[in-house]
């Protein structure tokens, strides 16, 4: 066992930092970005560290990788058993994660250095950006399931600062609000969801709940309600917080809208580390959806497959790069859910595990490299709307090469990483679900598609006519560009059936070619559709969209989900409960205070006559009461 | 002197004067004569004392005493009274009683 304390500064080192910048960034100005990106790359170089030493030297205990606790201690001590912690809890996920999120963050710090450069409030930004990976790795070290939702809820109101980061433009603050609401009601499910469990666990400690032969995971069998047993509702109340955060259907409202937040944000938060925190709480408790709920686990399955197909489908219809991006991750996360939903517990079996986890890394890589060359495209033509755009490639030579790589590690083309996770699901998918299986290899054909289309339509294209000739980004845009382009090619060679696994015990993949070879044929032929309509100018989109005009725009609105949860807040819930309660609010609880204060004072300016300050008043009023008394005592006693 | 008189004559005399102060007090406006009507009402009083001491106690001298302290204290009254008569004047320019209301509501 080795000394794993240095992890607790991968931690508190961007705390310190929002701390730092929080307080006092106004008096360093353009030092704020150096200084944060400064403390975000010494986090990261201790979580390679961490990363190396856990899996290569101390993590693997008689090939198994035993999950450690860096650290504990007893946060709420509130019974003898009933106790809240804080700690850190290393296991071949969360040290992915740590990977992940520190990689990314310190990428997306070092662009923001170039991209914020001219905003307002940028010692602000990069506060928000520490406080977010402050929050973010919280939550993947989290030992116990309450310290887990303690960040999430954090790192939910740091998403909430960061899209409403231009808080002077209306847009963006509806759209904070937005993710702030829709994730808080989805957290709603995740309380209720960890009082449930914990309540038939007696534990909130990761380590126990997911110990295969220990008591939790045997208390799956317990008393029914509506045919599923408790702990798989209690599952499924948790999947429900992971699916707020994960933009999973019917959850996804305020992703796209998200995308009102710096460019860089929506490369961080909502591409490679937030949204991904449902598809983690999942794995984390993934032994026990595995054993004892593994109806909670096709819930999961089934919404990821439907998500991904449903986001898909709108991303080929949007305009807004961004939004097309937002789809995609939601198509994404749909998929790193499936892979969860169709993977059973241990061994061969747990292919789905390990190829969900594989996609989330990789993903995280190529989707941020994406969101980032979208980043610099925007930077240059100063628009979101890939109509005006076009003919990038000749101004943009470094973004135009890292963008293609993105976009065809993201459509499978084999050799590239996302070939391998996408397999391996896909994979796992055929074995378990073929229903699930067709969707997904459906999903990646669209993929390749709308992909491709925003290739197509930003880089070649006709060229409109620009302002100002676009420019390529500084070098600090484009060195991350590049390091994350490097990382999306060779991610895939990691043999990741080697490290993380459903029951950390290391096993062999193998590629099955009856797959892949499906896949990279979809994947091509979608590239291919997006070639013919999109690389010259034509007619040929438009004449598509409007022989399917119904379906197009239908699609085109989102299949109308806004309006439709509009309609049922606004109309329903706002007319028929909150109206009416306000009503109740206003005039019976408030009007019986009211009431009770409008008498008092009522009588009292009738009475306040008495205290004219007329001494021969008052005199007067105590002679006749004198008098008064006098006759009553004459008339009483005097016989 | 009062050999023959009865002592109602004496407890009448200082039931008009009680009843004189009393009806002075409740409708004169000026300060200087409400002081005279409360100056009368102690003066009823101190007739009966006198009064009831001569003829229910004749060999005691309480009433009399009880008389010459009531002077003395109406005297202190008096000069207190006329000292904040002077400063109401000072305050309201009026020693009319109907115009010091300031104590109210």
């Amino acid at each position: 066992m080795s000394n794993f304390n240095y992890t607790l500064f991968i931690v508190l080192i961007p705390l310190a930092m929002f701390l730092l910048l929080g307080l006092q960034g106004h008096k360093f100005k353009k030092l704020s970005g150096i200084l944060g990106t400064t403390g975000l790359g010494i986090a990261w170089i201790l979580s390679l560290i961490t990363a190396y030493q856990y899996f290569f030297v101390y993590g693997n205990v008689g090939g198994v990788f035993k999950p450690m606790l860096a650290y504990n201690s007893v946060w709420l001590q509130m019974t003898e058993t009933l106790h809240i912690d804080m700690g850190i809890l290393l296991d071949p996920i969360s040290v992915m994660m740590l990977v992940v999120i520190t990689t990314v963050s310190f990428m997306v710090h070092i662009y923001s250095n170039g991209y914020m450069k001219d905003e307002q409030g940028f010692a602000r930004f990069f506060a928000f950006l520490s406080l977010f990976t402050f929050s973010m790795l919280g939550l993947v070290i989290a030992t116990n399931i309450f310290q887990m939702y303690i960040f999430w809820e954090l790192v939910g109101v740091s998403s909430y600062l960061l899209i409403g980061y231009y808080y002077q433009k209306p847009s963006a603050v509806s759209a904070s609000k937005k993710a702030f609401i829709v994730t808080r009601f989805a957290d709603l499910g995740f309380l209720i969801g960890i009082l449930l469990l914990s309540f038939n666990t007696k534990t909130f400690d990761f380590i126990s709940l997911t110990d295969i032969h220990g008591p939790a995971i045997a208390c799956g069998a317990g008393a029914s309600f509506l045919g599923l047993s408790v702990m798989t509702w209690s599952l499924i109340f948790v999947f429900m917080g992971g699916a707020g955060k994960s933009a999973m259907f019917p959850l996804h409202i305020w992703l796209p809208d998200a995308m009102e937040g710096p460019t860089p944000v929506s490369a961080l938060i909502h591409a490679a580390t937030m949204v991904v925190a449902g598809v983690y709480l999942v794995a984390r408790l993934f032994p026990v959806y595995a054993i004892s709920a593994p109806q909670g686990l096709e819930v999961v399955g089934y919404v990821g497959c439907f998500s991904s197909l449903f986001a898909a489908v709108i991303a080929c219809t949007q305009y807004d790069i961004k939004r097309v991006l937002a789809y995609s991750t939601m198509s994404q996360i749909g998929y790193m859910m499936v892979g969860l939903g169709v993977s059973h517990y241990g061994g061969e079996e747990g292919l789905g595990f390990m190829a969900s986890m594989f996609h989330l890394f990789t993903h995280a890589m190529f989707k941020a490299l994406l969101f980032l060359g979208a980043g610099a495209i925007i930077h240059a033509v100063h628009t979101n709307e890939m109509t005006e755009m076009g003919g990038l490639r000749k101004y943009l030579p470094i973004t135009h090469i890292t963008f293609l790589i993105a976009c065809l590690t993201i459509a499978g083309i084999p050799l590239l990483s996302a070939f391998f996770s996408k397999d391996e699901i896909l994979t796992a998918a055929f074995h378990n679900n073929k229903l699930i299986f067709f969707v997904q290899l459906f999903v990646a054909g669209l993929t390749a598609f709308y992909m491709f289309r925003l290739y197509f339509r930003v880089f070649w294209n006709k060229e409109p006519h620009y302002h100002h000739t676009p420019h390529e980004s500084p070098l600090t845009m484009t060195i991350p560009l590049m390091f994350l382009a490097v990382c999306s090619i060779f991610a895939g060679y990691i043999p990741f059936s080697q490290f993380v696994t459903s029951d950390s015990k290391p096993f062999e993949s193998v590629m099955e070619m009856g797959i892949a070879i499906p896949s990279v044929v979809v994947g091509l032929f979608g590239i291919l559709i997006a070639f013919v309509m999109y690389k010259k100018e034509t007619t040929l989109p438009d004449r598509i969209s409007t022989g399917f005009s119904f379906f197009y725009k239908w699609a085109f609105h989102k299949f109308y989900f806004d309006e439709l949860y509009l309609f049922v807040t606004k109309k329903i819930i706002f007319r028929f409960i909150s109206r009416p309660v306000a009503w109740f609010d206003r005039h019976i609880v408030d009007g019986t205070m009211n009431g009770i204060s409008a008498v008092t004072n009522y009588v009292s300016f009738q009475i306040r006559g008495f205290q004219s300050g007329q001494l021969q008043q008052y005199a007067y009023v105590f002679v006749s009461g004198l008098v008064g008394l006098a006759l009553v005592i004459l008339y009483a006693f005097v016989k | 002197m009062t050999e023959g008189t009865p002592l109602t004559y004496f407890l009448i005399l200082g039931t008009i004067m009680f009843f004189i102060g009393i009806y002075g007090f409740l409708t004169r406006r000026n300060l200087i004569t409400i002081l005279m009507s409360v100056e009368l009402i102690l003066n009823s009083v101190n007739i009966n004392f006198v009064a009831f001491n001569k003829y229910l106690y004749p060999d005691k001298l309480q009433g009399h005493f009880f008389t010459l302290f009531i002077i003395a204290v109406a005297a202190a009254e008096a000069a207190v009274a006329i000292a904040i008569i002077i400063n109401i004047y000072r305050n309201f320019n009026s020693i009319n009683v109907e115009d010091a209301d300031e104590m109210k509501y």
